[in-house]
């Protein structure tokens, strides 16, 4: 009998951090079982269930398999937001539904796009790939030649430069995850090391950095450092097993793992070898940190350590208090993530999340914290560290960096690139959550 | 600079002495030449190398907006759907989300502004302007700014002789943040 008792003593959840953070051992398969009844009454079990009926669907044969399946029609609402849907001419965006999605690998369908000119439609068979410059022998490449190269396959995150710039704002913009943090998305991408191309091409000694160019008819271009070819950018044909989405560059788009999306180039048909960078539009009048003494930073290259809490989070409201998991994405372009604390009360207290492996580097990190809700409001963040010794800056950290933002700008715009200070969901005795500073 | 070179030379050493890799390629690339590639290499430096011959001035300039650029970026630039082309002067330190990102104020370099417009514009008949024509809208962007007048000739030398206001106003992150 106290066997038994000491047992179940503990199999209680700890408290780990204020406002009902639970140690994060607690999701390790051992199971949840709360001895004393919380403070607003919950019951530890839900209510009685009916008595079950045999469904329709289980009384007739199904639909015949599509050769290509799509999700189920009850998940219509599991879209993009389009900034565009007309194709006004000008930049359109689409952005993923984080909040409706669990796991780290976004389907092709979901990931975000940004494009200046739409998505071309590009036969493969008529599509090349140059590369020439700063070589010894400039060559092209088709893509049934490219398939008979060696192949890599990574997961790795992408990622807009301007993700997150509503947090850029006076006033908490009144926003969800796909609004704030929409622009990005990760796959596994599989293609040929861009080294091994460029040691069949050779390379001048006097190439520094390289240019990557679109076949899209805005051509978008962008400079990399020769380094990051040499490194681990790659040529990748498929995602997520299939051949490259339309919208992500089909047939081929280079992939700088860790950078900035927009340099991760679409629909790739010309690379450059060269000196020094061409000072391209995307380099000079956009991707540009600007900064309050009127000078900018260019070549803001890698994305920075950065997490946010996908569950709970507005437009998710909670059923009642009682046991939930908050869940969230972390991850770095400067390698693996380390670490993820969970605050419930707005950042006075923290407890250590539980990191979903394989925690890869580059890729997206799925967290997990257990959390008791006492039905009283409550604040949640989270905060990341990865392996290089780069810590998540909170707000104010961030802000003191950059500078207070003066105005409230759109949802939709970016006064702002490379945000990626603590994200705050307040959640209110109903359940709603609500983005707000704290 | 100094380290960066060393560490580019270092990757470089790598991954040229890497040797597996280069025999397990099936070297399928097809050589080509820098002429057979002259139609696709639209690479402009920021020192004007790779731009083509011709000319104009912001009086040829005018007419090729008003024809093919207005709609979107407004009468004389004024902006519209697209984007205002000058102005903004003095507004950087007011800040991001406030301070007006314009030709005139903010880009470097006015070769970019012939690249952006010779490889993406106008955004529904891109590349479909003469080199001529090119040079001409970018002297009259740049007339539009005060940076040049009415009759100065942009030429592949005269382009990228330009200074632009903002031609200082950046500091590259990369390597490095400091």
């Amino acid at each position: 009998m106290t066997d038994i008792k000491r047992r179940r003593r503990s199999r209680e959840p700890e408290i780990a951090a204020g406002n009902g953070l639970l140690d994060r051992r607690a999701l390790l398969g051992r199971g949840i079982v709360f001895a004393g009844a919380v403070g607003t009454g919950a019951s530890l079990t839900g209510a009685a269930a009916e008595p079950l009926a045999v469904d329709p669907w289980s009384l007739e044969p199904g639909i015949i398999i599509p050769a290509y399946g799509t999700p189920s029609r009850f998940e219509g609402k599991v879209v993009r937001t389009l900034t565009n849907p007309k194709g006004t001419p000008r930049t359109a965006q689409a952005r993923t539904p984080h909040h409706l999605l669990d796991g780290t690998i976004t389907p092709a369908g979901l990931h975000f796009v940004v494009s200046r000119s739409g998505i071309p439609d590009i036969d493969p068979a008529q599509h090349r790939l140059a590369i020439h410059g700063l070589v010894k022998q400039p060559m092209v490449f088709t893509l049934d030649a490219l398939a008979r190269y060696p192949k890599v396959s990574r997961i790795c995150f992408v990622e807009c430069g301007g993700n997150s710039a509503p947090l850029f704002s006076k006033d908490p913009a009144q926003a969800d995850v796909q609004a704030i943090h929409g622009m990005l998305s990760c796959s596994e991408w599989t293609g040929v090391r861009l080294s091994t191309l460029l040691e069949e091409t050779g390379i001048d000694p006097k190439a520094k950095w390289f240019l990557a160019e679109g076949a899209d008819s805005a051509t978008m271009n962008r400079s990399l450092p020769l380094a990051k070819a040499l490194d681990d950018a790659m040529i990748a044909l498929y995602q997520n097993g299939e051949r490259i989405a339309p919208s992500q560059g089909y047939p081929m788009r280079l992939l700088a793992p860790g950078y900035e999306g927009n340099m991760n180039v679409k629909w790739l048909r010309r690379i450059k070898l060269i000196e020094a960078p061409v000072m391209a539009m995307n380099e000079t009048r956009e991707y540009t940190i600007l900064r309050f003494d009127g000078k900018a930073w260019q070549f803001n290259l890698p994305m920075e350590v950065k997490s946010f809490i996908t569950s709970p989070s507005p437009g998710l409201t909670l059923q009642g208090p009682g046991y939930y998991e908050i869940s969230g994405l972390a991850y770095s372009g400067h390698g693996r993530i380390s670490q993820v604390m969970v605050s419930a009360d707005g950042g006075r207290s923290w407890a250590q999340a539980a990191l979903q492996g394989p925690v890869l580097s580059k890729a997206l990190t799925r967290f997990r914290m257990p959390w008791r809700w006492d039905g009283q409001p409550a604040v949640l963040q989270s905060r990341s560290w990865d392996e290089a010794g780069n810590v998540q800056p909170t707000r104010a950290e961030l802000l003191a960096q950059r500078g207070e933002p003066r105005t409230s700008p759109s949802v939709e715009a970016f006064p702002m690139t490379h945000m990626n200070p603590v994200t705050s969901w307040a959640i209110d005795s109903k359940g709603e959550a609500k983005h707000v500073y704290a | 600079m100094c380290m960066r070179r060393v560490i580019s030379a270092a990757l470089l050493a790598a991954a040229l002495n890497a040797g597996t890799a280069l025999a397990d390629s099936p070297r399928l690339g097809q050589p080509v030449t820098e002429a057979d590639l002259a139609k696709w290499d639209l690479s402009i430096g920021p020192d004007g190398v790779g731009l083509p011959p011709g000319s104009g001035t912001a009086a040829q300039g005018a007419a090729v907006f008003a024809q093919k650029c207005e709609a979107c970026h407004g009468r004389e630039g004024s902006g519209g759907i697209a984007a205002k082309l000058y102005g903004g002067i003095g507004t950087l330190t007011d800040g991001p989300g406030v301070a007006v990102r314009t030709v005139g104020n903010y880009w470097p370099y006015a070769t970019t502004v012939f690249d952006f417009i010779r490889r993406s514009m106008p955004w529904n008949q891109p590349k479909s302007l003469t080199a001529d024509e090119i040079y001409a809208t970018t002297a009259y962007i740049l007339k539009l700014n005060g940076i040049i007048g009415d009759n100065d000739v942009m030429t592949a030398d005269t382009v990228a002789k330009v200074k632009m206001p903002n031609r200082d106003g950046f500091i590259s992150a990369y390597p490095a943040k400091h």
